[in-house]
């Protein structure tokens, strides 16, 4: 399974309670359409940490990188990129 | 030292004239003087007045937690209105039932909200929508708010609105599941908010960081002191992304962090992790829920310069008590006593007095207790009992306490069946009542269970119908699209039948009982 459908499952199972994929575009953002709140930012951060085998710094627990499945996509893969430098 | 306010709005217009260039709000890019904010709210109650609003209309704000949200309050107020604020997370149901409830008459929103209230428009036709357009176009039938305030005047419109008026609806959680509309007054707002920052001391120089919600009582009050003391309230939306409050906290040297316990342990997680300081913070408070008496040392060392101040209350009264904070180790696990210019008693069930040590029901006396319950006259006769001394209604706050010898006060239990979850208030019932939705269900127990993190999580026991299908997923969907995300339930157990008590009622203790060892299990 590719790294965005991995978290659009996650995200649909554990946010939106659904496997109906129809109602997650990638580029929503989940704070704004109220799918996530502050602890569940912290359950999508400890998903994608046991998932991907990367460690999110405090300093990168930003929008910009955690709230759409484009964002989490784009950051998962630069983390992985520098972790295989 | 401006001279005391009858009205909530003439703090805003006072420390507006006062310090017309000071930065009243910082949220997300923006940036407002407290000119800027008279002026915007000053426009819209203008707006709200040709638009048929009249003294003790209400109007309800349904917004992110932003500087629109923010303005809004004092907007409605200088139109004579009744402001009733709604938690953008708010879902449809809800929403319709507190507009009905409230009978609002003018509803201030967002365009990306309209997916939520867009339907309700048709329904409700005498109901006026003004909203802010932002990403999402304008639905059809809905007024554009920055082309309503164009043309309107920036100074305040003529007021008729006494003290005794109403000034908001306080929506909140009640235990038969739907939410009761909490009744203040200006006087009684205006008098927390005096006894407050007495007792925690704001000043302008002060810049109070937030991200609580604008429409509960502690987040409210945020914004309320700032103006009043003519500060700065640094307002983020939540705290859902801890690295971008905390670098807003650095960038504008917040010297007020207002937390929940939740919030204080997502603190100290990251502080593990790496390190953080808060220098610039002078004051720390805590409410909502209890602080756990084992966060303060690490609470210390990440706000180093920080008066620590335990508070209680409630919306009905909005604050009943604070712990001075010099004695916040000495007595962790008290919340002090009565704020400033009121007073608590601790009574038993005869309606006397208990003694020292004993517990007791806490009642609240003070001119900050709420007028009523609106439209529930037999509810609010509940929890408002006359003093046969004074006259005046003493507030139930139906919460047992005891006090120790010094006077100060020990939260002992809560006397409803209400969840604390993230320092919110979770109603059963309401969580029972969106589970009965789906009709596999035969019966539905929903409990508060402890939680580290949340202070207590939602946990669902549900027995299905006979042949009937049900999965943890669909109760929680059922959940998703009819509550506040906080309601729904963390853990959901499907279970073949709930235990009853002697009466034939499904007891939330009995649940508790003999399903433990399943409990515990799945937490």
């Amino acid at each position: 399974m590719s790294i965005k459908q991995t978290i659009r499952r996650f995200i649909l199972e554990n946010f939106l309670f659904t496997d109906d994929e129809s109602i997650l575009e990638d580029g929503d953002s989940f704070l704004a359409a109220g799918m996530i709140d502050s602890t569940g930012v912290l359950e999508v951060v400890f998903f994608i940490e046991e998932t991907f085998g990367i460690k999110v710094k405090d300093d990168e627990m930003l929008p910009d990188n955690l709230d759409s499945v484009d964002c989490l996509v784009a950051f998962i893969q630069r983390k992985q990129a520098i972790v295989a430098e | 030292m401006i001279a005391i306010p009858r009205l909530l709005q003439e703090a805003l217009l006072a420390t507006a004239a006062r310090y017309p260039e000071r930065t009243a709000l910082v949220a997300g890019n923006v940036r407002l003087s407290y000119r800027e904010v008279a002026d915007y709210a000053c426009r819209l109650a203008h707006a709200l007045r040709s638009r048929g609003v009249e003294r003790g209309d209400r109007v309800m704000i349904f917004m992110e937690n932003d500087w629109r949200c923010a303005a809004s309050i004092f907007g409605v107020l200088l139109a004579g209105g009744v402001f009733v604020a709604v938690n953008a997370q708010t879902k449809r149901d809800k929403l319709a039932f507190i507009l009905r409830d409230a009978g609002a008459r003018v509803l201030l929103s967002e365009s990306h909200l309209a997916r939520v209230f867009g339907p309700l428009v048709e329904q409700l036709p005498t109901l006026q929508v003004l909203c802010a357009p932002d990403t999402e176009e304008l639905p059809a039938g809905v007024e554009n708010v920055d082309e309503a305030l164009i043309d309107m005047p920036a100074t305040p419109p003529p007021q008729s609105t006494i003290t005794l008026d109403l000034a908001a609806l306080l929506y909140t959680s009640g235990t038969t599941g739907e939410p009761k509309g909490v009744m203040h007054t200006h006087q009684s707002l205006l008098f927390v908010l005096e006894s407050i920052n007495e007792y925690l001391g704001f000043s302008e120089d002060d810049r109070l960081f937030s991200a609580l919600p604008l429409n509960f009582g502690y987040g409210l009050f945020q914004w309320l002191s700032a103006v009043r003391a003519g500060a700065t309230l640094v307002l983020e939306r939540s705290f859902a992304y801890p690295a971008q409050a905390f670098k807003r906290m650095r960038d504008e040297a917040a010297t007020s962090f207002a937390g929940v316990p939740t919030m204080f342990a997502m603190l100290l997680a990251q502080d593990a992790k790496q390190l953080l300081r808060f220098p610039s913070v002078r004051l720390l408070t805590n409410a909502a829920a209890a602080l756990p008496v084992e966060f303060i040392p690490g609470l210390r060392r990440l706000f180093p310069n920080a008066r620590l101040c335990k508070m209680y209350g409630q919306t009905e009264c909005i604050r009943s008590a604070y712990l001075e904070p010099a004695l916040a180790e000495a007595k962790p696990e008290s919340v002090g006593r009565a704020i400033p210019g009121t007073e608590l008693l601790l009574l038993g069930e005869d309606g006397r007095p208990v003694a020292v040590g004993e517990v007791g029901t806490l009642y609240v006396r003070g001119p900050h207790v709420m007028r009523g319950y609106w439209n529930q006259p037999e509810r609010t006769a509940e929890v408002l009992t006359p003093n046969p001394l004074s006259g005046e209604r003493l507030l139930r706050s139906g919460d047992l306490f005891r006090q120790d010898a010094d006077g100060d006060f020990y939260f002992v239990a809560r006397g409803d069946e209400i969840i604390k979850s993230r320092g919110e208030k979770v109603s059963p019932a309401e969580v029972e009542n969106a589970i009965y939705c789906l009709p596999s269900v035969r019966e539905a127990v929903v409990v508060g269970i402890p939680d580290p993190l949340l202070g207590e999580a939602v946990c669902a026991f549900v027995a299905p119908r006979e042949g009937g299908q049900l999965s943890v997923q669909q109760i929680k969907r059922a959940c998703g699209e009819r509550l506040e995300n906080y309601m729904v339930p963390k853990y959901v157990l499907l279970v073949s039948d709930l235990p009853r008590t002697e009466n034939g009622k499904l007891s939330r203790k009995l649940v508790l009982e003999q399903y433990a060892a399943l409990l515990a299990e799945s937490a």
